[in-house]
């Protein structure tokens, strides 16, 4: 029987991909710059508050522990200093911090009782200024009674007793287990002729922005309110779960976003340091900051990332098809657990990468360990789906005697077969895989390449070719949160984005962002899309961020999201706009509204370009010509030109009551082929690129230079996380490498000089204009090519690549067991 | 620990002022002077996010003690150009897309102006080498590379 994968509902888009538009398309240069470059766009350290206090901590040294004792005495006699917070303190002044997880894993803004992790804040003091801060810290003894540590994911199934981090959850740091099959997973692998089989491991890593997280607290003790700047997002999605923390009324907080330096996930949703700068806001009466310093940062600021141990199957005909594909995932979330098991629905939503995979078995156990917790990193966990079943090809290529790239092309979803349901539920809107494949190789010169690399190699090189194709889903409707609490009601139905429109007396066009800049190019795309909108020339727009007191209904960034429901705000609030305009223009010009279009900044009648009214104009009319309009009682022509308009997700359906699929939840799917040629030392382990070309598909393209600078960023963040970067936990559950010295992301010698990038566009069929999210593939496609590249280099070895990070140490040792088994055979 | 009286020249403004001497010459610069245009990554010397001129030679203020700049020259970001009058090197940041977050961006760019006074027609090569010592989490670098092209062009006298 056919499995029941869901529906497809219709779709809603009003902007039909298109020839001819004006703005979008254009490699416009970004409006967020000039201040940027100028060094005056305000980051979150630079918020400067008259009378500001400053706050630093006191970083817990052991892994686990209960705290015996803290003496605080001569931190608070230092002068300088304004307050000193225990754990025990600040449970009395702040509830526990926000979570996502079901039911909830408590975590407090200063550890309670126990430590979980190094790092962990353990005490606080807030001074006259960070370095008295910081000097009192180093007053503040600690005694911790050392409880059993937990490192390893695997050991951390047996935990029991001491060793489990939260025991009112049970007796185990298997904090979630879920199995599903979705399709006939048993009778395709009866069916199969061969079944690959693999151990992967994908190391903890995490997005490590240059700045870090931050926020600046005020508390009005006259209104009984605390405003809060911070690098955030998510502060008009759930901002208000911080008042709870704080203790006070929801209306009571207000939250003003900065520009982010950066954040690839680490700046998902801040609240630990808005709620410790709140905390001690209240409690001195001033102004207080708290920024992360970078050991914070590294330690403390849950936003490392996946960490996983997956024992993975593959089940194959000998003609290389594939048939069903089941994993058992072992993911290590740290001491804590905000956002569940997020990160596997990611990756569920498009487990079976490219491919016409009939079945899935799933099995997923997240454990908890002593390391600073998961949160999200660009991909957020379907960035290691792609490793994984991009691996798995690649062996049952070699297995079965295929070519890799031909065993590719027989199993993708082909073109015509989209809107396409995938085992999960999930669907893939668009897509054409081999066009995409195609043009990568040309970009490349596979051919050319293929004819050096085997010169090269004669000549004793070892030199190695990577291709894959991968998948970039996009925009979240995080409807399949359900599928993993097991107790739940189904949730969530929709998270949308916002947009506020104002065209002034004068005609020019205000927009209001609802979501934070964080390194993306917001006000950059809302331009050119509001500018296609209304035919005006650019400069005529400004772009601003509202804060949650007037924020509206809006997730932000993250998940490559915001650009394709951005443009949907903007797409209706325009509509609402254009109705009014045409209709007072009708009676400026004594026309019919529907024979009305805007062109360059004018309303025009079709077909009689002469016939016009400026949009200056018509907009001095709307405001302060009411009474002159034909029906005074029109409750559409209120003095005036403004609209919102709440974008809700564009096509997204709830989960299979009996769990037979997550429903549609991640389907607005990008792909993009990744290639390089990679030399590999195996003497000193050293690899260097000689070439490197991708081509992405994230449908219709805005900004084609802001989308190849995702393209290009998050490739060498793919090459860290496959290469240089893990954050390492010794048996004692002592971080080994928290500062640049030895977490090394990539610098520019690390980089490829010369990256060829191309595009594809399929547009999508649900969004306005076509556009798909592009924000993250670059790093989700770079980690299993590479893999494949070094694993071709080193075949003389016959080495098989099963682990990241490829550092020199790991290549090098990987050559030598090699050559010690070669030499023992 | 008795404060320092210290005369530094910053943007071609004069400042005299007290300081701990164990105060670092990022932190003065950002939250004495309120130029924070000049911006701190790491604290540890390695991102070169907090690179500034001193004297015209590069240097990394969060590894400077403000003392030790007494009686010199700095220069930061905001001595560069402003948003009507951009250096040629703020022009090229913004035509070739050098910056996403821009971060890192006030460290690239007076590593590059301490560059283009040594060699105004760098290579790739003498760029990248020249830009070894700053990180980027955002951009993949090559923009920034081809940003220095361009503002080394607009700066000989090209459109
Ligand atoms: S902040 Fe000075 S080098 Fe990183
Ligand atoms: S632009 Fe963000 S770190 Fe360079």
């Amino acid at each position: 029987m056919a499995q029941n994968r869901g529906h497809i509902p219709k779709s809603r888009q009003r902007e039909k991909p298109r020839e001819g538009l004006k703005y979008i398309g254009k490699s416009m240069k970004r409006v967020e710059d000039p201040r940027i470059l100028t060094g005056r766009g305000i980051y979150a350290d630079d918020i400067n508050l008259p009378d500001m206090a400053h706050v630093a901590i006191v970083r817990s040294s052991h892994a686990h522990a209960r705290i015996k004792r803290i003496d605080t005495s001569k931190a608070e006699k230092l002068p300088g200093v304004l307050a000193v917070l225990t754990g025990a303190q600040a449970a009395e002044l702040t509830g526990p911090l926000p979570t996502w997880s079901s039911p909830p894993v408590f975590q407090r803004v200063i550890a309670h009782e126990k430590v979980r992790h190094v790092g962990e804040a353990v005490a606080a003091v807030c001074a006259e200024s960070r370095y008295i801060a910081e000097d009192a810290c180093d007053l503040i003894e600690v005694e911790y009674e050392p409880l059993p540590i937990v490192v390893d994911p695997e050991e951390a199934l047996k935990s029991r007793g001491d060793a489990v981090l939260h025991p009112d959850h049970g007796d185990t740091n298997l904090i979630l287990e879920s199995k599903f099959d979705f399709g006939p997973v048993a009778e395709d692998f009866a069916r199969a002729d061969h079944v690959v089989k693999r151990r992967l491991r994908w190391p903890r890593s995490g997005g490590t922005p240059m700045e870090t997280n931050g926020a600046t607290a005020v508390w009005d003790p006259g209104s009984q309110r605390f405003t809060i700047h911070a690098n955030t997002s998510m502060y008009n999605f759930v901002g208000w779960m911080i008042a709870d923390t704080l203790k006070v009324p929801h209306h009571k907080l207000n939250i003003v976003p900065t520009l982010a330096g950066g954040s690839f996930g680490a700046k998902l949703f801040l609240y630990k340091q808005p709620v410790m700068a709140a905390m001690f806001a209240k409690l001195v009466g001033r102004p207080v900051k708290y920024l992360e310093d970078r050991l914070d940062a590294s330690l403390n600021n849950d936003a490392h990332a996946s960490d996983r141990v997956y024992y993975v199957e593959l089940a194959c005909k000998k003609d290389g098809t594939l048939l069903s594909f089941k994993q058992r995932i072992i993911d290590d979330y740290g001491a804590y657990f905000q956002y569940g098991v997020g990160q596997h629905g990611n990756a569920l939503a498009q487990v079976v990468g490219a491919y016409a995979i009939n079945s899935v078995g799933v099995h997923v156990q997240a454990v908890l360990t002593n390391k600073n917790q998961q949160g999200a990193y660009r991909g957020f966990g379907s960035e290691v789906a792609n490793f994984v079943i991009e691996r798995l090809v690649d062996a049952a290529a070699d297995e079965l005697k295929l070519d890799r790239i031909e065993i590719r092309r027989k199993n993708f979803i082909k073109k015509d077969q989209f809107p396409f349901l995938i085992p999960t539920g999930n669907m893939y809107d668009s897509g054409d895989y081999e066009k995409v494949l195609d043009e990568t190789l040309k970009l490349l010169d596979y051919k050319g390449w293929k004819k050096k690399v085997e010169e090269m190699r004669k000549a004793g090189r070892y030199v190695g070719i990577g291709i894959a194709s991968t998948q970039e889903r996009s925009v979240f409707s995080s409807t399949e949160f359900w599928m993993w609490n097991l107790d739940g009601k189904i949730g969530w139905t929709s998270s949308p984005d916002s947009m506020s429109l104002k065209i002034d007396p004068r005609g020019r066009i205000y927009g209001t962002l609802h979501s934070p800049f964080w390194g993306n190019s917001p006000e950059t795309v809302a331009t050119q899309v509001i500018a296609e909108q209304f035919q005006v020339d650019p400069s005529n727009i400004e772009i601003t961020y509202s804060d949650s007191d007037k924020g509206l209904h809006s997730t932000g960034p993250g998940g490559s999201r915001f650009t394709v429901m951005v443009t949907g705000a903007i797409v209706g609030a325009a509509a609402i706009l254009k109705k009014k305009i045409f209709k007072i223009a009708a009676h400026m010009m004594e026309a019919n509204a529907d024979d009305l279009e805007l062109r360059d900044g004018n309303v025009v009648v079709k077909g009689a370009p002469g016939k016009k009214v400026s949009l200056q104009d018509l907009a001095f009319h709307a405001y302060y010509m009411r009474l002159s309009m034909p029906d005074p009682e029109d409750p559409e022509l209120t003095s005036g030109l403004d609209a919102t308009y709440v974008y809700d997700h564009p096509v997204t359906t709830l989960p299979d009551p009996k769990r037979e699929h997550m429903g549609i939840f991640y389907p607005i799917m990008g792909h993009m082929c990744h290639s390089m040629v990679v030399e590999v030392d195996p003497e000193t382990g050293q690899f260097k690129f000689l070439d490197y070309a991708c081509v992405h598909d994230s449908g219709v393209m805005i900004n084609p230079m802001t989308l190849e600078g995702h393209m290009r960023g998050g490739v060498v963040n793919g090459i860290g996380s496959a290469a240089s970067e893990q954050y390492f936990y010794d048996k004692n559950g002592q971080p080994t490498n928290n500062l640049f010295t030895d977490y090394i992301i990539p610098s520019i010698s690390e980089s490829p000089a010369d990256m060829k990038c191309g595009h594809v566009e399929t547009p999508s069929p649900f969004t306005e204009y076509g556009i798909k999210g592009g924000g993250e593939g670059g790093r989700m496609g770079t980690p299993p090519a590479l893999a494949q590249a070094i694993e071709d280099a080193l075949s003389p070895f016959g080495i098989k690549i099963t682990e990241l990070p490829l550092t020199q140490n790991v290549i090098r040792r990987l050559v030598r067991e090699a050559q010690a088994k070669k030499a023992a055979d | 620990m008795s404060n320092e009286k210290i005369t530094i020249t910053v943007n071609g403004k004069r400042y005299d002022k007290e300081v701990e001497p164990r105060r670092l010459l990022s932190d003065f610069i950002r939250d004495d002077l309120r130029l924070t245009g000049t911006h701190v990554g790491c604290e540890h010397g390695v991102c070169g996010s907090c690179t500034v001129l001193m004297n015209g030679k590069s240097v990394r203020s969060c590894l400077t003690f403000a003392v030790m700049a007494d009686g010199a020259e700095i220069m930061t970001i905001e001595g560069l150009g402003t948003a009507e009058n951009m250096h040629p090197l703020q022009k090229g940041f913004w035509e070739k897309h050098g910056l996403q977050c821009g971060f890192c961006t006030p460290g690239m760019l007076m590593t590059a102006v301490e560059l283009l006074k040594e060699k105004p027609r760098p290579s790739v090569d003498e760029i990248r080498e020249a830009l070894s010592g700053n990180l980027c989490r955002c951009t993949g670098y090559q923009t920034i590379v081809e940003s220095i092209q361009r503002g080394a062009e607009i700066m000989q006298g090209g459109k």
